[in-house]
């Protein structure tokens, strides 16, 4: 039986009628049509489909849309502002961040609460916080940056440096 | 992967989902993180008629001391004992522990009474709640009765929580003199099953004397495993070279292993005696650090 649920997409709300077994990430990407937040390993392993959920990130190929009913969820698409990019999405631009780009928006989301939490993280802690979001290009390094960059940016402190670092 | 058909409930009391639960019997199943069942539903390993989500249901969430007992609300998030720096007081065992199940995301909504009563023996939570002696409050319908953790897992997926209850509240004993705890798994890569995991916790009078051990077993038995030789091993002992290659050496040897993609039975042997050994030592440490 179809439930009626009511919840918050990146502040426009939206009223649907949802079978209880639809997962959240089919969702937003199919009756909703924002096809921002991706489905990666569709096992909860891959973070690709990371979403926020009343700010907390969740892996929404694990959580049925009627669970989200009442909720406040944040996708990528509600993330930059009028005034531009948000500074998580410029940290992945300026650092290369990103090759093929199918887990940055699940990267850029989890980052966001990564910072929330922790404003300036070691590199340590940057690579445990993302620990449940794989990449398969990047190898990681540049994606560190990109979010050591947002942190920098967030605080108001000077940007670290987007040059490449060449190793002999 | 979507799960089955199935009727979806989110009562706002615990009477309401204790009555629906009596109702609907073994057609129903709770929802509290979710993240080991809808994962069993989408591969249609679980097709439950009725889900009956605990998530709506106030005051089911808490950290709090009373009466000498440290107390979990079941539908307590992973992260929030990992970050809480009253529970690092006396059990910086939970922050260990937690950073290694599964994943931030995950952690953000997987409870601490799914992660028992799912009663599964890879899962980490059960071994540090064998080794911190803790029990278990079950609600029904008839009232509340509490399960002390050593008779809670009854074999693969199945426990003390009967048809019709709900697993409400997990205390544990607060230790009133000079205690440690410390909990290691070995793991392939971050979110994988423990190749073998061991929770230990132990408790010193003034003269330096373990007074009570306690050391708990992931995923080297079909039920989460107390290594009861190990624990004997160090009580009474001032915890000597001797007496830890002798605890270690008895994990190693009482716990049941099966041979898997992780390892074959010999490895995993090992790793539950270097990593006994290990986490005797760091829960010492810890135990005598002021």
């Amino acid at each position: 039986m179809k439930k009626e649920i009511t919840l918050k997409i990146n502040g426009e709300e939206f009223t649907k009628e949802v079978e209880p077994r639809t997962l959240l990430v089919h969702f937003i990407r199919e009756d909703i049509g924002m096809t921002g937040t991706h489905i990666g390993c569709d096992t909860s392993s891959c973070g690709a489909c990371t979403i926020l959920i009343d700010g907390k990130s969740a892996k929404s190929c694990t959580i049925l849309a009627v669970q989200a009913a009442g909720k406040e969820i944040t996708t990528v698409e509600g993330i930059a502002t009028t005034e531009g990019a948000h500074p998580i999405q410029e940290g992945f631009k300026e650092n290369h961040g990103l090759h093929c780009g199918f887990c940055t928006p699940g990267m850029m989301l989890r980052a966001i609460e990564l910072l929330e939490k922790n404003p300036d993280p070691t590199e340590e802690e940057i690579r445990w916080g993302i620990s449940g979001n794989l990449c398969r290009c990047t190898g990681y390094n540049n994606i560190v940056k990109s979010i050591k960059y947002a942190g920098a940016k967030l605080r108001g402190d000077e940007l670290p440096s987007t040059e490449p670092e060449f190793v002999e | 992967m979507i799960p089955s058909t199935f009727d979806y409930t989110a009562p706002s009391s615990l009477d309401e989902a204790l009555k629906l639960l009596h109702d609907f019997g073994d057609d129903a199943k709770i929802l509290a993180g979710g993240h080991s069942l809808i994962p069993m539903m989408k591969l249609r390993f679980a097709e439950p008629e009725h889900l009956i989500d605990l998530n709506n249901i106030p005051g089911l969430s808490y950290l709090k001391i009373e009466g000498g007992m440290f107390k979990i609300g079941a539908m307590t998030r992973e992260v929030e004992t990992e970050e809480s720096a009253e529970i690092a007081v006396h059990f910086p065992i939970f922050a260990d522990v937690a950073k290694l199940i599964a994943d931030p995301q995950v952690r953000n909504f997987g409870t601490l009474g799914g992660n028992l009563a799912h009663g599964d023996a890879a899962n980490d939570q059960p071994a540090v709640m064998l080794a911190l002696d803790a029990s278990v409050e079950i609600a029904g319908l008839d009232g509340r009765r509490t399960v002390g953790i050593d008779d809670f897992f009854y074999g693969f997926y199945s426990t003390a929580v009967q048809e019709g209850e709900i697993l409400t509240e997990i205390l544990i004993p607060i230790p009133s003199g000079r205690s440690g705890n410390a909990y290691h798994k070995v793991e392939r890569k971050v979110g994988d099953y423990a190749t073998g995991g061991v929770a230990v916790h132990l408790e010193f009078d003034e003269q330096g004397i373990c007074t009570k051990a306690g050391i708990g077993l992931t995923n080297v038995n079909p039920t989460p495993l107390r290594a009861v030789r190990s624990e004997a091993a160090l009580v009474g002992t001032s915890l000597d070279d001797d007496a830890i290659a002798s605890a270690a050496q008895y994990a190693s040897e009482d716990c049941n292993p099966s041979s898997d993609l992780r390892g074959d039975i010999d490895y995993k042997r090992h790793i539950i005696k270097a990593v006994t050994k290990k986490m005797i030592n760091k829960a010492k440490q810890r135990a005598f650090k002021n």
